[in-house]
C-alpha cells in the first residue's frame, strides 16, 4: 500500500464533501434531522 | 490506554447527546448543529441529539433520490458520503472503538457478569446485508408513487433508534403512545435480543449487523493510521486474539490485521507482551511510512 492513500483519499472525499455543500446537501440532512423520525421509532 | 478509551467513549456520548433543554414542547433538537453527522450511530430523533446520524442521512438520501431528481434537484449524498469518507480515510473504523455511543452501550453491556458466549463469525456477513440491502437497495428501489423509498434499516433493525429514540419519545409524548402498533414492538424485540447478547458477547452488533461499523472498516488498510503485526516478534501467547472486542484472529492469519472488523480500540497493541502489534501513520509529507515500532516499544516499556 503505497503510504500516499490515504493523502488522496482524504483529498478526495473532502472535495466530496465540499461539492455536496455547494449544491446544497447539508439543508437536506438538516431538514431531515429535524423531524421526528417516526418510522426511525418504530411508528408508521 | 482501556480507561483512556472508556473516558473518550463517555465524553463522545456526552458530545453526541448533549442537548440538556428537552421540553415536551419541543422534543427534538432543531438547531443548526443538525446539519453535522455525528460519526456513530447517534439516532437523530433522539430527543439530547444535536447532531444528524450519517446512516439515518444516507438512507434518507437514497430514499429521496428518484423524487430529488424527478424534481431537477441534485441531492447524490455528496456531504454525507465526503464527511464519512473523511473521517474514515484518516482513521478508518476507529470512531467505532472510541467515539459510538451504541458501541460504548454494548461495552457496559459486556462487563455484566454472566456466562459469556463467542461469537460465530459467519454472523458477519450480516454487515454486507444490512448495508448493501437495507440501507442502499431497497430504499432506491422500493418507492411510492411520488418517488420516495422507506429508510429500511432505521425502520425495521436500529436498535439504536428505538433506545435512543423510541422509547424517550414515547415517555416524553403520550400522542405518541396511541399510534404505537407491532412495528415498535417488533423493534423493542430487536432491542432486547442485542441488549441480552451484548451481555454475553462482545459488540454482537458491531459485528453482525452494523453497516456504518462496515462502511467505516472497509478503509482499514487504507487509512492513515494502521496498526500493523510483526509475525517476527510475536510470543505465539494469542493476548491479542482472546481481547479483542470484534474477534479478529491476525495472529492464526485467519484475518488480517486491518480487517473490517478491527475497530481500532488499540487492546492488542497495549497488551501484546512481544511488541509484535504496532501503530503505523502514513507519512503524508515524504511519501513514506512513518514506522514507529521502536518509539511504540519504548512506549510500552515506560508503561510497565
Amino acid at each position: 500500500m503505497k503510504s500516499r492513500t490515504p493523502l488522496l483519499f482524504f483529498i478526495f472525499f473532502c472535495l466530496v464533501t465540499v461539492a455536496g455543500i455547494v449544491l446544497g446537501e447539508p439543508n437536506d440532512v438538516f431538514q431531515k434531522a429535524v423531524t421526528i423520525c417516526l418510522s426511525c421509532i418504530g411508528i408508521d | 490506554m482501556e480507561r483512556f478509551r472508556h473516558i473518550v467513549q463517555i465524553v463522545s456520548a456526552l458530545l453526541a447527546n448533549c442537548r440538556l433543554w428537552i421540553t415536551p414542547s419541543s422534543p427534538i433538537y432543531k438547531g443548526p448543529l443538525k446539519h453535522i453527522c455525528f460519526p456513530g450511530l447517534n439516532c437523530y430523533s433522539c430527543p439530547a441529539a444535536p447532531w444528524a446520524c450519517p446512516l439515518g442521512a444516507l438512507q434518507n438520501v437514497f430514499a429521496s433520490l428518484k423524487a430529488s431528481l424527478a424534481a431537477g434537484k441534485m441531492n447524490l449524498g455528496l456531504y454525507v458520503i465526503g464527511s464519512l469518507g473523511m473521517v474514515a480515510s484518516l482513521v478508518g473504523r476507529m470512531p467505532c472503538g472510541w467515539f459510538c455511543p451504541f458501541g460504548l452501550i454494548q461495552d457496559l453491556l459486556f462487563k455484566i457478569r454472566l456466562p459469556k458466549i463467542e461469537f460465530w463469525r459467519p454472523l458477519s456477513i450480516g454487515r454486507y446485508i444490512s448495508l448493501f440491502l437495507l440501507v442502499f437497495v431497497l430504499p432506491l428501489w422500493f418507492v411510492d408513487s411520488f418517488g420516495f423509498g422507506q429508510t429500511w434499516f432505521c425502520k425495521y433493525l436500529c436498535p439504536a433508534g428505538t433506545l435512543e429514540a423510541g422509547i424517550p419519545l414515547l415517555i416524553m409524548s403520550p400522542e405518541l403512545r396511541t399510534a404505537v402498533g407491532a412495528l415498535f414492538f417488533g423493534k423493542l424485540g430487536i432491542l432486547s435480543l442485542f441488549v441480552i447478547w451484548s451481555m454475553v458477547t462482545t459488540r454482537p452488533f458491531c459485528r453482525a449487523v452494523c453497516p456504518l461499523g462496515l462502511l467505516f472498516g472497509m478503509f482499514n488498510k487504507v487509512s492513515w493510521l494502521r496498526l500493523r503485526f510483526n509475525q517476527g516478534t510475536c510470543v505465539d501467547c494469542h493476548a491479542c486474539e482472546l481481547v479483542c472486542p470484534t474477534g479478529v484472529l491476525f495472529a492464526t492469519g485467519k484475518d488480517d490485521i486491518n480487517s473490517t472488523k478491527c475497530i481500532r480500540c488499540l487492546r492488542c497493541y497495549v497488551l501484546c507482551p512481544g511488541g509484535a502489534v504496532t501503530i503505523e501513520f502514513s507519512s503524508i509529507m515524504k511519501g513514506e511510512n512513518l514506522d514507529i515500532e521502536g518509539c511504540n516499544r519504548n512506549q510500552k516499556q515506560g508503561e510497565t
